[in-house]
């Protein structure tokens, strides 16, 4: 190894100015700490003794939520709050007590309340009850100097105009916790802050959420407010319009009533949801506080899973709805032309099996057009085995199923599309003949989401095009500057040749328009409707035991799919209803009425002041809706 | 590689005098986590201390010139590590500065402070100007030092970066530039500094202005140096004593076992406590400069010199801020501050000087 000693002497000359500057640094550190040690020490002396100088914030007005026209779904009302310093509490055990007879908060619950906030400083208030009544919050107002500690502050929380109606699509707040505070995008937010948990309100947060203001205050050692420092106000969060349509919506939630299932409908033409309704609901207000445990557990032991978002996490056997699709992929490969004719004699044998039509008597000689109107199950069987599984399997996929539609909502499920590689894979097994017949006809392993059958009708609709389900229309921020829109974004185009199509869309015309039609009762009267039924089985019926013997967990869910008018849709629909029995009859008239309504809404909306000139209404409604 | 004779030429005073820091800042961690869910940071603190010592002598069992024939190779593994990172947060986006090594994170920007030091030594001891550099004989260690610069800049963490600038400047200045090209190199700099201040998250600028002007965010870091300087004042002369401080048993100090461990010791220990540990610096210092002086080779020369300016600025900049006069950014206060990957490359760098120092003898 060389030494390289002739380059050193140059740097001698360095380290003098190096020095110099190192300790004039010092000196000024120095200097710096005795001025504030010595010179200014009494002053932080006494500023240190109970801490006097807090923060308190001001918490931000959340953006409002409001329908395609301008109609607040979710605003923010005054709530009144308790809180506990810490740190100023004086006596815990009467403070306690005090909170237990006024409140009827037990000793146990304040405990836990402190105990999940224990890592934040002690100076900072922890909520210990949302929403007190005015005579309670009169009470601990006249307590309060008794208390130190104990602090009552106003406070915005949600709103929801409309009590359950969309909440799964609006979703719900709640604490912020330990595991979301640590990712970045949770970087500004603090223990105590409340965020979108579900549904719109998790999915457009950033939007949502505004900026807290806070006051830098010295207090007195009982923890009151002596003078405000510093102060910086909050600034609301921008607001959310979404595409549904409150009166729509409205109705749907009105059809579903008492009863467990899905409606969605969609505009066709871009994909942009109209109402969506899943039934059982919740009333999302229960989380605009410090939520109540008991409500909790009520929530999550509902055995009909009222927080599931049906429409997107629901998955359920597409039925005959399914042999559109079959129908579409025969005659796209060639194995059924339009004109030919297969007879049903009730039943098809298959192997050592014989795979029944849902008509007992059997449809007799039909051709694909009639097939698809009457629904038979027997000409599908043939259709099915002609193209095989996994034929059968890419039509299923290019129509947009077995895969999440990405729409913008929280924890969609992909569905399932079976094939013989997928079975080798999951059970280890090789594919049957049998069960292509079955999933021909939408039964066996096919799942699909309510969501994903509105998208592939919607494409047949519209022509060929998948579009992402979209449920924000625009954002704006609070004065009304328009921030965002969102316009429709293609995904694909479904395999589907032009002829074909047509085909298609005239077989749907005749299960609603044609004599034998399966869905003939969702005709509207002065409209006409395309569409198609579908029965999904949730266990092999017996053919002795009448419908209504059957136990009401054991009996089929009933689909139906429609949209109008036929040659240019403005709304399609999926309507499900569990354990309904036959998609004609428990389905079919839900879809009915909801066309009705929208066309009926359209054609008001015609004749009114057109969209734009409402932009004034609904400012003044904003200005009125939010806590400021 | 060792033999009697460099063990006879082993700089004690140096080692003691780390060993010495190192103990005071076990001391007032241990007073900063007192109570906490993280009480027994003081003791991962010693675990710490022990790595680094280990290393530190490692790295002297070694002709420090053996560092010199790998410099390049050290920069580019850190380099791959901020890579890495990179490619790392961009999948989980929890993380950000950290890679997982088991039980341990570490954080490879620390690394760079290191690496850097090296590379630009062996780039100044290869090509030796008697006369000053020119510009163009820059251009090369400036790319190597803005390129992990504006790496851990991005991560973000503002702090490091700024460091690995003012380490990487400390040298080139040091090895003597030209006037004319320090001029034009001082100019140019200020004319990139509006292209850098876009190239800063949101929340650094608020961090550097609120340098400038604490009250505009009064909620966030001005509220911090408040407290800060809340800490210090109250400390008075003597201090309230061992594990009396109330601003940091209270939470009111923000990351009191990393960026503010200052202003729990002069909390505590008072203007007197604060003197002696500048006072311990100030010998670190020196003694390191001496090192510098005394090494008969270019090379170790600036390798001394670089850890001098990495200590220094480490010192300045950290208690500057907790004193209020420097901007709130975080860096680390040498072998005080809590942080594995921190402590790691100052005693690195601690190995090095000591490395230099006992082979100062050697032709």
């Amino acid at each position: 190894m060389q030494l390289n000693s002739q380059g050193v002497e140059d740097l001698q000359r360095r380290y003098k100015p190096f020095l110099i500057t190192a300790l004039i640094a010092f000196m000024v550190l120095g200097l710096r700490a005795w001025h504030l040690q010595i010179i200014k020490g009494e002053e932080f002396s006494r500023l240190s003794k109970h801490n006097r100088i807090r923060i308190r914030e001001i918490p931000a007005s959340r953006g409002m939520i409001l329908d395609r026209r301008g109609r607040i779904l979710v605003d923010n009302r005054p709530s009144f709050e308790v809180l506990l310093v810490p740190e100023d509490i004086v006596d815990m055990e009467k403070t306690a007590e005090f909170l237990h007879r006024i409140l009827k908060i037990t000793p146990e619950d304040v405990g836990k309340r402190l105990e999940a906030n224990k890592h934040r400083p002690p100076f900072k208030p922890v909520r210990i009850q949302s929403d007190i009544s005015r005579l309670h919050l009169a009470l601990l107002e006249t307590h309060k100097l008794d208390l130190p500690g104990l602090i009552v502050d106003v406070a915005p929380r949600r709103a929801y105009a409309w009590g359950d109606m969309a909440s799964h699509l609006l979703g719900y707040l709640g604490e912020i916790d330990r595991q979301e505070l640590r990712q970045s995008q949770f970087r500004e937010y603090q223990m105590g802050d409340f965020i979108g948990k579900y549904g719109v309100e998790q999915k457009w947060e950033s939007f949502l959420k505004g900026i807290d203001g806070g006051r830098q205050v010295e207090v007195d050692a009982m923890g009151r407010e002596l003078k405000v420092l510093q102060r910086v106000e909050s600034h609301p969060g921008n607001n959310v319009f979404l595409t549904i349509d409150l009166d729509l919506q409205m109705t749907c939630e009105t059809l579903l009533r008492g009863k467990e299932g899905v409606i969605v409908a969609m505009n066709p033409q871009n994909g942009k949801i109209l109402a969506m309704v899943s039934h059982p609901s919740f009333s999302p207000s229960l989380f605009a506080g410090v939520i109540n445990h008991d409500d909790w557990e009520t929530l999550i032991r509902n055995p009909f899973h009222p927080l599931q978002n049906r429409a997107i996490q629901g998955q359920y056997a597409p039925g005959s709805v399914f042999k559109v699709i079959t129908a579409a992929a025969g005659l796209e490969e060639g194995v059924i032309s339009p004109q030919e004719i297969l007879s049903c004699a009730g039943s098809y044998r298959f192997g050592n099996r014989t795979y029944r039509c849902w008509k007992k008597g059997g449809h007799g000689k039909v051709n694909l057009h009639r097939a698809i109107v009457e629904s038979c199950d027997v000409f599908f069987y043939q259709v099915g085995q002609r193209l095989g599984i996994d034929t059968l399997a890419k039509y299923a996929k290019g129509f947009g199923l077995g895969k999440p539609t990405e729409i913008s909502l929280s924890d969609e499920k992909p569905g399932l599309i079976p094939s013989s590689e997928w079975k080798k894979k999951v059970y280890d097994e090789t594919w049957y003949g049998g069960e292509t017949l079955s999933c021909a006809i939408g039964q066996g392993y096919i799942l699909v989401t309510p969501l994903q059958l509105l998208n592939a009708i919607s494409a047949i609709a519209n022509g060929g095009v998948l579009y992402l389900p979209q449920t924000v229309e625009r954002i704006e921020m609070a004065n009304g500057k328009l921030v965002k829109t969102y316009p429709p974004i293609p995904m694909g185009k479904i395999p589907l040749s032009p002829g074909n199509l047509m085909i298609i869309r005239e077989a749907l015309y005749g299960v609603v328009n044609e004599a034998h039609g399966t869905g003939r009762i969702a005709r509207i009267k002065g409209m006409t409707v395309s569409g198609k039924t579908g029965t999904a089985q949730v266990i092999a019926l017996r053919d002795d035991v009448a419908e209504e013997d059957t136990p009401y967990k054991h009996r089929d869910h009933a689909w139906f799919v429609a949209y109008a008018p036929p040659d240019n849709p403005v709304i399609s629909v999926v309507v499900l209803v569990e354990h309904g029995g036959h998609g004609a009859s428990a389905s079919a008239p839900v879809a009915r009425e909801v066309m009705k309504k929208y066309l009926h809404i359209i054609k008001e909306e015609g004749k009114s002041t057109p969209l734009i000139a409402r932009r004034k209404e609904v400012d003044s409604l904003n200005s009125r809706g939010s806590i400021r | 590689m060792i033999d009697r004779r460099l063990l006879t030429h082993f700089d004690w005073p140096l080692l003691i005098l780390v060993l010495t820091i190192s103990f005071i800042g076990v001391f007032n961690l241990y007073s900063a986590t007192f109570g906490e869910a993280e009480s027994n940071l003081y003791a991962k603190q010693i675990l710490w201390m022990g790595i680094g010592l280990a290393f530190a002598l490692f790295i002297t069992v070694f002709d420090y010139r053996f560092y010199r024939d790998l410099a390049y190779i050290f920069y580019g593994i850190s380099l791959v590590l901020l890579m890495a990172i990179f490619v790392y947060s961009a999948i989980n986006p929890e993380v950000s500065r950290w890679i997982k090594l088991g039980p341990f994170f570490f954080q490879p920007a620390e690394l760079t402070k290191i690496t850097i030091i090296l590379f630009l030594a062996k780039y100044f001891d290869r090509f030796s100007k008697r006369d000053g550099y020119l510009l163009r004989d820059l251009i090369i260690p400036f790319t190597i030092l803005l390129i992990p610069s504006l790496m851990v800049a991005k991560q973000p963490d503002l702090g490091t970066a700024i460091s690995l600038l003012l380490i990487g400047f400390s040298i080139i200045l040091f090895v003597k530039i030209k006037w004319k090209s320090l001029v034009i190199m001082i100019l140019g700099g200020t004319s990139i500094l509006p292209f850098m201040w876009n190239f800063l998250m949101p929340y650094q600028k608020k961090r550097i202005l609120t340098f400038f002007k604490p009250e505009i965010d009064p909620l966030g870091a001005g509220y911090h140096i408040i407290q800060s300087k809340i800490a210090i004042g109250s400390g008075g002369v003597l201090g309230k004593g061992f594990l009396k401080g109330t601003q940091c048993k209270l939470h009111f100090l923000p990351a009191q076992h990393t960026d503010f461990v200052f202003s729990v010791l002069a909390e505590e220990w008072g203007l007197l406590g604060g003197f002696i540990l500048l006072g311990l610096y100030l010998l670190f210092i020196t003694w390191g400069v001496n090192i510098s002086i005394r090494s008969k080779d270019r090379f170790g020369t600036i390798v001394a010199f670089g850890v001098v300016s990495l200590i220094f600025w480490h010192v300045i900049i950290n208690i500057g801020m907790a004193l209020g006069i420097m901007p709130v950014v975080g860096i680390p206060l040498p072998f005080m501050s809590y942080g594995g990957s921190a402590i790691l490359s100052m005693m690195a760098g601690v190995g090095l000087l000591l490395n230099i120092s006992m082979r100062r003898y050697i032709f």
